[in-house]
């Protein structure tokens, strides 16, 4: 598994930071779910309705979501706490959270700089698809699909700097 | 002797991850304690005795560095190795968790075995 470091550019462009979120997100399913995530197919897949978010704050304002259905959040759960996928039930939206949570620290350890000036906000997750997110992020999203499982989650980086 | 442990985690999937990894870590441990915060540890401790305690940083409440600050108050916890895992990785939390009394510091996400490598020098007592 590889490990970066990069330091904060001094322009508005992050986009260079795509790899570096794949990365985070990659070795969190990898160390605490014991699973590779796999490259996403283009297919029909059904609507997310489960939405974690982690604020940041200090050198890097924004917000990291992950958004996933249901049967992918119960399947993360079920990997953590090391039960039958239909055994777990409330667990669903902390297991997400805490992956969402793991995420943003492992990616902000990844960038110079950002490990010490940059602050997270306990998770919150959202249940439902019928929503709007407004974000006062001023530039746009970092953006990675993979499949979990055979499962789409999108794990997003809005970035208001 | 099994190891009786506390561990202090907001999330209670956490909590359990934090168990299993003892738990494959080789470490034998006896039923385990648990505490969403700091508060609700040293109200723990209070009644129970314990030989380690893995604990959060960022918690509601108390946070895991204001815990370590509390626990020598607590007479029969003040001597207990403590090991914080949390996701802030940055030098200067490290730093401060060493300093206000934590005898190691695992950042998430984390292998067995990089719970085995700071945890069995804590309860070997060579940290």
């Amino acid at each position: 598994m590889n490990s970066h470091n990069q330091v904060l550019p001094a322009n508005g462009s992050h986009e260079h930071w795509t790899p570096l979120l794949e990365t985070a997100v990659r070795e969190v399913f990898e160390l605490m779910l014991g699973c590779q995530l796999t490259a996403a197919i283009d297919g029909e897949q059904p609507a997310p309705d489960f939405t974690a978010m982690v604020g940041l704050a200090g050198q890097l304002c924004g917000l990291l979501s992950i958004r996933c259905h249901r049967k992918a959040a119960a399947l993360m759960a079920s990997k953590m706490l090391g039960v039958e996928v239909d055994k777990v039930g409330p667990e669903i939206s902390d297991a997400l959270g805490e992956v969402c949570n793991m995420t943003a620290g492992n990616f902000k350890n990844k960038i110079s700089g950002l490990a010490e000036g940059c602050m997270l906000s306990p998770p919150t997750v959202v249940t439902g698809s019928d929503y709007t997110l407004h974000s006062m992020a001023d530039s746009p999203a970092i953006e990675v699909r993979l499949f979990f499982e055979g499962m789409l989650i999108t794990i997003s980086l809005q970035i208001n700097s | 002797m099994p190891i009786r442990a506390l561990i202090i985690d907001d999330s209670s999937v956490m909590r359990k991850i934090v168990e299993r990894s003892l738990r494959q870590a080789g470490i034998d441990l006896a039923p385990v304690l648990e505490a969403g915060n700091g508060a609700e540890a040293l109200a723990v401790l209070k009644d129970n005795q314990v030989d380690l305690i893995l604990c959060d940083v960022n918690m509601p409440v108390m946070d895991g560095l204001e815990f370590i600050k509390q626990l020598p108050g607590v007479a029969n916890a003040k001597d207990v190795p403590v090991v914080m895992i949390t996701t802030e990785g940055s030098e200067s939390h490290v730093v401060q968790a060493l300093s206000s009394g934590a005898r190691g510091y695992i950042r998430k996400p984390f292998t067995p075995e990089q719970v085995r490598e700071h945890v069995v020098p804590v309860l070997a007592g060579k940290s």
